[in-house]
């Protein structure tokens, strides 16, 4: 057995994973209209490579990658495309993005498919293809996988750590995944670890999914692959990529770092199964398993076309009567849906309902009593209650010294605050604040290197204005030693004087 | 901000926490009514009502909601360590204006729960035994116990030369102090009616209730385990080392550590998070150097019991503490497999 190392901090919260796991996986059906935001994926949007009137097929490419950061997007079912619209997409502030509306015709038609034998092609081919399937992270953070196969000069990817822990409460996504495609799962990570370099896998599963790690493990050894299947203590935020980590290797990545400068890479189950459909299928990124559960009667994990609408995909679990917000993602991390009108998109791993009853409002905000409950909970070893302290005053330099940009936002701190204080709400704003100076000091830095070249610009020019008097007066002067005359060398002197006056009114600094 | 994640909170208030903290002192006060008989109720409740009286003010003056901070227990809590650091037979107007200082002047000119740099039990004891050294060293005689005779002190006619009697430590340090009377530590000790057992009569297992208390404190995850073993770990060495180098000069940690206040002062008063240290290694200097200060007061120092002034002292010293003993960082601990 691996030896693990744990993390300090991290919180148990009810786990509330039985209401959503029991039953199998519900294929929900196709919608009538499917919208698929552009920008799925963490970095840029992707270009939109249809138009209004086109006829797409199912897993045909409708947008393609929007820069060095960003992959492909495909239509999810055949059909019309209506147009592109800007529509509400799943976003904490209600957000209106261009959006690819395609009308279904109901046949949901495939494109051709091509699977690929992926130890057969050099790796970069694997790459682009992983890109061009629409492959991202599914654990929530959407960042295009391909990207993470790479690696630096200066870095290396060893081990490949495949994240199933879903230390979450409620959401069993990646549970159901894990036991009902363990070997596909396996499949996709060997193709990952062969195109990152990785010579081994580890798999970190929450020991309270004992069917998912007895899934995953009997995949291991039918494939006689080198996977090891580690069931990790359930301990919220085990999940989060950094506590993986350093539970299964010691590693701490800092902040500033990435898991390759130490070895590692860390992807997501669904990501990983996402890669074996991509290549071995040729089947590209067009739908995931999503949980709906909470305040509803009937909850458990759909597999769902992007761009179907949440409230549709909602109206499957039969939301209770009492439901005042849904949350796309979990409890701790997740946020609430301003509109029920944003579709299901790449990101989206669960669907909560919520109700006064499930989530009560906290009783009032008292001050901090400094009792270091949050620094004990804090997975990042942080000092939860000094950053709220110079977040809340606006010294917000104290606040980074105290390592703000370290805390991953994980909400253990708010969760066990007694004095109820929404601790990660301050830390968010403060990083925002902060990086909204650094692009105003950004700007002002160019501002002042414009005012500093007009400066040695002026500088230049008098300096030039200068040496052209200077030249003239000698010239005035050696007019002057051969004008006798001495009403000539008043006239001249005159003019000299007035050019003098001209000179000196040009040179007064010109404030813009 | 209500609607933002997390969305659960674990069920803690400070109210819980203040709660914990007062349920913890029964033991030590059960056995201090065995010892020193009822007064110490009466002490609290006098104390209690005026901590709640003096918040409301102070609330209603600095127009804060009433309703969270007077239930949040922890006027309650610096109403219960006056008390209990008052002599049970002290005139009621003691512990009212003790509670007067500390919820007045400590707590709430400094701007309330969670602001004040000083622990507010501890200045309400200074100003009182700098005002009033007398009534602050008059403890019940031993069987002095007649909650009649007890309350006619308490709130009537003081006449109290039979049956008060200095605390142990106060006796020690007097005789010790006096050079005519040419006294050891184990002379004191043995002769002495004040004594008798380890911390003085009673006084051991008062010590002991306090004791139980705290480790369920600790167990509660109330507290943490650093300041009560730094502080008690502290005291007993310095102790130990003085009597063994001049045992006739320097009384040995046993009596240092069940005497006096210093286990409501290791479990209840230094760990008081607003003004102490909350950094794991600045809990361990903080205390550390509350010990050695309360060790250095109680021995050298003019008054009876060392505890008060040395948290003061380390109160001031808190945020230098704590700015130099930050832990390490996830991933900024240096050593990586
Ligand atoms: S848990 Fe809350 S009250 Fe306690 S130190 Fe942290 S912020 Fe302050
Ligand atoms: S939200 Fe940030 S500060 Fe709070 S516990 Fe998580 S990492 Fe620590």
């Amino acid at each position: 057995m691996r030896p693990l190392f744990g993390f300090t901090g991290g919180v148990k919260p009810a786990s509330h994973k039985t209401e959503s796991n029991q039953g199998g996986i519900v294929v929900a059906p196709l919608p009538p209209v499917l919208t698929v935001p552009l920008r799925q994926n963490a970095g840029l949007a992707s270009r939109p490579l249809v138009q209004a009137g086109d006829r797409v097929l199912k897993g045909q490419a409708i947008a393609g990658p929007g820069g060095s950061i960003s992959v492909a997007i495909h239509a999810p079912t055949s059909g019309t495309v209506r147009g592109i619209e800007t529509h509400p997409i799943p976003h904490p502030s209600g957000l209106l993005a261009p959006c690819v509306v395609i009308e279904a015709d109901g046949e949901d038609r495939w494109i051709e498919r091509t699977p690929v034998d992926p130890y057969a092609l050099p790796v970069e081919e694997l790459r682009t293809r992983l890109r061009d399937a629409g492959v991202v992270g599914l654990g929530g953070a959407a960042f295009p996988s391909f990207v993470k196969t790479q690696h630096g000069p200066t870095q290396r990817i060893e081990t490949l750590i495949l994240n199933g822990a879903e230390c979450e409460p409620f959401i069993t996504c990646d549970d159901l995944l894990m036991r009902t495609q363990a070997g596909q799962i396996l499949d996709g990570a060997a193709v990952l670890a062969h195109i990152a370099g990785a010579q081994r896998i580890v798999v970190g599963i929450e020991d309270n999914k004992p069917e998912a790690v007895a899934a995953m493990t009997a995949a291991a050894q039918r494939a006689g692959l080198l996977v090891e299947v580690v069931a990790v203590p359930t301990r919220y935020p085990a999940g989060g990529e950094k506590q993986l980590i350093r539970v299964l290797t010691g590693i701490e990545v800092p902040f500033g770092k990435l898991p390759p400068d130490y070895g590692v890479q860390c992807f997501n189950v669904a990501t990983a199964y996402a890669t074996a459909r991509a290549l071995l299928h040729g089947e590209p990124m067009i739908s995931r398993l999503v949980t709906v559960t909470g305040n509803v009667e009937r909850p458990g994990n759909f597999e769902v076309r992007i761009g179907t609408p949440i409230a549709d995909l909602l109206k499957l679990a039969e939301p209770k009567a009492d439901t005042d917000r849904n949350l796309m993602g979990g409890p701790m991390m997740g946020f609430a849906l301003p509109t029920l009108d944003a579709p299901v998109i790449k990101a989206t791993n669960c669907i909560l309902a919520g109700s006064k009853a499930m989530f009560p409002a906290p009783g009032p905000e008292m001050p901090c009593i400094r009792c270091g409950s949050c620094a004990r909970a804090c997975p990042m070893d942080l000092q939860p209650f000094e950053m709220y302290w110079f977040s809340r005053a606006k010294i917000l330099g104290k606040a980074q010294e105290y390592h703000l940009f370290d805390c991953i936002e994980c909400g253990c701190c708010t969760y066990v605050c007694p004095s109820r204080i929404p601790l990660v709400d301050y830390f968010r704003f403060a990083k925002s604040e902060i990086r909204a100076r650094e692009k105003e000091n950004e700007a002002a830095d160019a501002a002042r290197q414009r005012y500093e070249f007009r400066l040695e610009r002026e500088e230049r020019e008098k300096q030039e204005k200068a040496a052209k008097l200077a030249a003239k007066a000698a010239e005035t002067k050696a007019k002057l030693a051969q004008a006798g005359d001495a009403d000539d060398k008043k006239a001249l002197i005159a003019a000299a004087v007035a050019r003098a006056q001209e000179q000196k009114a040009e040179e007064k600094p010109g404030v813009e | 901000m209500s609607n933002n994640s997390p969305f659960l909170r674990q069920p803690a208030s400070v109210q819980v926490v203040m709660l914990k903290v007062l349920a913890a002192l029964l033991p030590g006060i059960a056995v201090y009514i065995h010892f020193f008989g009822w007064a110490v109720v009466v002490q609290i409740a006098i104390a209690s009502v005026t901590a709640l009286v003096a918040e409301t003010v102070m609330l209603a003056i600095r127009k804060k909601a009433l309703k969270p901070f007077l239930t949040d227990g922890s006027a309650l809590v610096t109403a219960w360590l006056v008390a209990l650091t008052l002599p049970p037979i002290a005139p009621w107007w003691l512990a009212v204006l003790g509670v007067l200082i500390a919820i007045v002047v400590a707590k709430h000119l400094y701007g309330g729960l969670g602001q004040n740099p000083f622990n507010p039990a501890m200045v309400a004891f200074c100003a009182l035994i700098v005002a009033y050294p007398q009534l602050m060293s008059q403890w019940p005689a031993v069987g002095f116990t007649d909650f009649g005779a007890q309350m006619q002190a308490v709130f009537g006619h003081r006449d109290l030369d039979a049956v008060v009697m200095a605390t142990p430590l106060d006796a020690l340090r007097t005789a010790l102090h006096t050079p005519e009377a040419r006294a050891t530590v184990s002379g004191v000790l043995g002769s002495h009616a004040t004594f008798g057992n380890i911390g003085g009569r009673g006084w051991e297992w008062i010590a002991l209730g306090y004791l139980l208390g705290g480790l369920w404190l600790v167990q509660q995850r109330v507290i943490t385990w650093h300041i009560p073993a730094a502080f008690l770990g502290t005291l007993g060495l310095a102790s130990l080392l003085a009597s063994l180098a001049s045992p006739d000069q320097y009384a040995g940690p046993a009596f240092h550590v069940l005497t006096g206040g210093a286990m409501l002062g290791a479990f209840f008063i230094a760990t008081d998070p607003v003004s102490g240290s909350t950094t794991p290694r600045g809990k361990l200097i903080f205390a550390a150097g509350l010990a050695l200060l309360t060790w250095i007061i109680r021995v050298f120092g003019a008054y009876p019991d060392g505890i008060a002034f040395a948290t003061l002292l380390m109160n001031i010293c808190v945020p230098l503490i704590d700015m130099s003993t930050q832990p390490a960082v996830f991933g900024h601990k240096g050593k990586q497999p």
